[in-house]
């Protein structure tokens, strides 16, 4: 289990290493920087002093290492439009992204399990067809568009539900919905696959025959083994509406993470877009290793492989 | 005891009689798919609609006339409603239907080329990965984690704000991000197939890896990378809308179906028919393309059928 970790450990930190190569990069696919930064009508004079003032004439390993290493010491840059640093800036909107991003992976787990294992207890049953068709529209349903069906009806035409801000939890019933219905296709159809699976095998049968209660049977033996696989994609799944965020914080007002990567973008605040990618990418890797440290504790098999 | 006798031995004779061609129980196994029907029919009518859009659309895509503005479907009880402009038109006064045709040549043309160029890295990387395994394998499963763990809506956002927005960065940037599925799905596949005794038999010829690749192991998965290569554009035509929608994929004038939806978000509250028709009309895109990869899975491969 330690090796397993270890090496788990090493691989998590080599792709962060790359992933803070690559939105280091970032900087220079606008071509040059400087220039991008004194803007249009500037004279060369102002596009060397910024060049200097920034550190662009630099060699681009150095800057990157130095870049690095403000990161790792938990300073990210300072923002070109705020101009405050990024990493305070950053966690105070990551709680608001995190709460959304939460609320929707309950929605979409209380949601998708249960209709999983109900779909994997009667096959091909009407309720199997329905949980197969909720799966199949939320796949093709753009999450944008759904968030603005939902506004018109539960905001506008109905009045049920208040439509932009953060102020009450109501607030995040809509977004919820728009970003965790998008999850729940492969969450249900993992569920269902495993289910299907692990109640076809032998020790199912032997519980069965044990005259266990059916009840025990399915939540005891059956789910616990069944929802292995369904950990890591939900961690998988979490890390990606983290990431799809920017959509739905966007139409909603929600000042979160995604929030603020638009508003940079629309600034062209490269230091902040840079972090944002960077903090997500290794949330995400963060979220994968641990996820895959349960399953290799859940499941013994995987820590040998 | 050879094979032949064996079968007659164990057959029932009466199976013999009425057993049916292989050909016609995948024509059973296609015709007796309803969601495969569906997703061929609807694509179908969108990829017309696509082609035809010159020679059928009321009207110009780009013809702006600020005096018919915000005309409503012919649904609507209301007195500018006509059948001249049958989806009516949006804020600049263009016949809705005629960008709703146009929006379906481009969302189709993303899709399409986003899905060829991400096809074709993941598949080169999954098929490397599963033939050689060991440290390529490895590489290839780092440059896949590497990937997965950048979120693609906002990276694809940053780039193309960086490089700047036309139909041809979208097309690659979105081509250069989503090719993961294909690398996961493939490497898989060649794993199955490498270390059957075909494979084995051609190696032991002497023919080249290339050779083995292209001739031996291809034909063998490329019922999976069918259905990845549907699934994939589905994505691809619904990041290029969140895209558009964001305002940093296709750029006005152009009809792309996001951009629509992102320009009439302002109208919801007057007229929210302006979301709903391009709306519908990507769901039913997106949801056909994806019953087709769903269908085909079924038809082909029997791992699946149950």
């Amino acid at each position: 289990m330690v090796n397993f970790a270890l090496k788990r450990f090493g691989v998590a930190v080599l792709v962060a290493l790359t992933v803070s190569i690559l939105s280091f990069s970032m900087i220079y696919l606008s071509g040059d920087p400087a220039v991008a930064l004194a803007g249009e009508g500037s004279t060369s004079e102002d596009v060397e002093t910024i060049r200097i003032y920034y550190g662009f004439d630099r060699p681009i390993y150095v800057q990157y290492f130095d870049w690095l290493w403000n990161a790792l010491n938990g300073h990210l840059g300072t923002s070109n439009y705020l101009r405050s640093d990024v990493s305070e800036v950053i966690f105070e909107r990551l709680p608001t992204t995190m709460l959304l991003g939460a609320s929707a992976l309950t929605f979409a787990l209380v949601l998708s399990i249960p209709l999983g294992v109900l779909a994997a207890i009667r096959p091909n049953s009407l309720i199997d067809r329905v949980a197969l068709s909720i799966a199949v529209v939320g796949q093709a349903m753009p999450s944008f568009w759904l968030a603005l069906t939902m506004i018109l009806w539960f905001g506008i035409n109905w009045r049920l539900l208040p439509i932009t801000g953060t102020d009450s939890w109501l607030n995040f019933i809509m977004p919820s919905v728009a970003l965790g219905y998008y999850v729940t296709p492969a969450v249900m159809r993992l569920t269902r696959a495993g289910m299907l699976e692990v109640l076809s095998s032998d020790y199912i049968r032997t519980a069965r025959a044990k005259g266990l209660r059916p009840m025990t049977v399915l939540f005891k033996h059956a789910l616990r083994n069944a929802i292995i696989p369904v950990v890591s994609l939900t961690a998988v799944q979490f890390g990606f509406m983290l990431g799809g965020s920017i959509v739905i914080e966007t139409i909603f007002n929600i000042n979160g993470l995604g929030f603020l990567a638009w508003e940079s973008i629309q600034r062209a605040d490269l230091p902040v877009m840079q972090a944002i990618v960077l903090v997500l990418s290794i949330f995400y890797i963060l979220l994968t290793f641990f996820s895959d440290l349960v399953n290799a504790f859940l499941d013994p098999r995987i820590r040998v492989a | 005891m050879d094979d032949a006798s064996q079968t007659q031995e164990t057959a029932p004779i009466e199976l013999e009689l009425i057993e049916p061609t292989p050909g016609s129980r995948l024509r059973k196994r296609i015709f007796g798919h309803a969601g495969l029907i569906v997703g061929v029919t609807v694509l179908g009518v969108i990829f017309l609609m696509a082609i035809l859009a010159p020679l059928i659309s009321p009207g110009d895509p780009f013809d702006q006339q600020l005096a018919r503005k915000l005309i409503p479907p012919v649904w609507h009880d209301h007195a500018k409603a006509s059948w001249e402009h049958p989806l009516g038109t949006d804020y600049l006064g263009r016949d809705y239907m005629t960008r709703l045709f146009y929006g379906a040549q481009i969302s189709l043309l993303i899709g399409f080329a986003a899905m060829l160029i991400s096809g074709v890295i993941g598949t080169t990387l999954g098929v490397m990965a599963g033939y050689f395994g060991g440290r390529v394998d490895m590489f290839v499963n780092f440059v896949v984690t590497t990937r997965l763990s950048m979120p693609v809506v906002l990276v694809a956002l940053a780039v193309v704000s960086l490089i700047g927005s036309s139909l041809t960065v979208v097309i690659w940037v979105l081509g250069l991000l989503i090719w993961d599925r294909f690398a996961v799905v493939m490497r898989s596949a060649t794993q199955q197939v490498r270390n059957l005794d075909f494979v084995a038999a051609a190696q032991a010829l002497g023919c080249s890896t290339t050779r083995i690749i292209m001739s031996e192991i291809m034909p063998n998965i490329v019922n999976h990378l069918i259905v990845i290569a549907t699934l994939e554009m589905a994505h691809a035509i619904l990041l290029e809308a969140a895209l558009s929608f964001l305002g940093l994929g296709v750029q006005p004038p152009e009809p792309s179906w996001g951009l629509m939806i992102s320009e009439a978000k302002g109208m919801l509250f007057f007229d929210p028919w302006l979301i709903t028709i391009p709306g519908i009309a990507l769901f039913a895109l997106v949801l056909s393309i994806n019953l087709l990869g769903d269908g085909m899975r079924d038809v082909t491969a029997p791992e699946n059928r149950n």
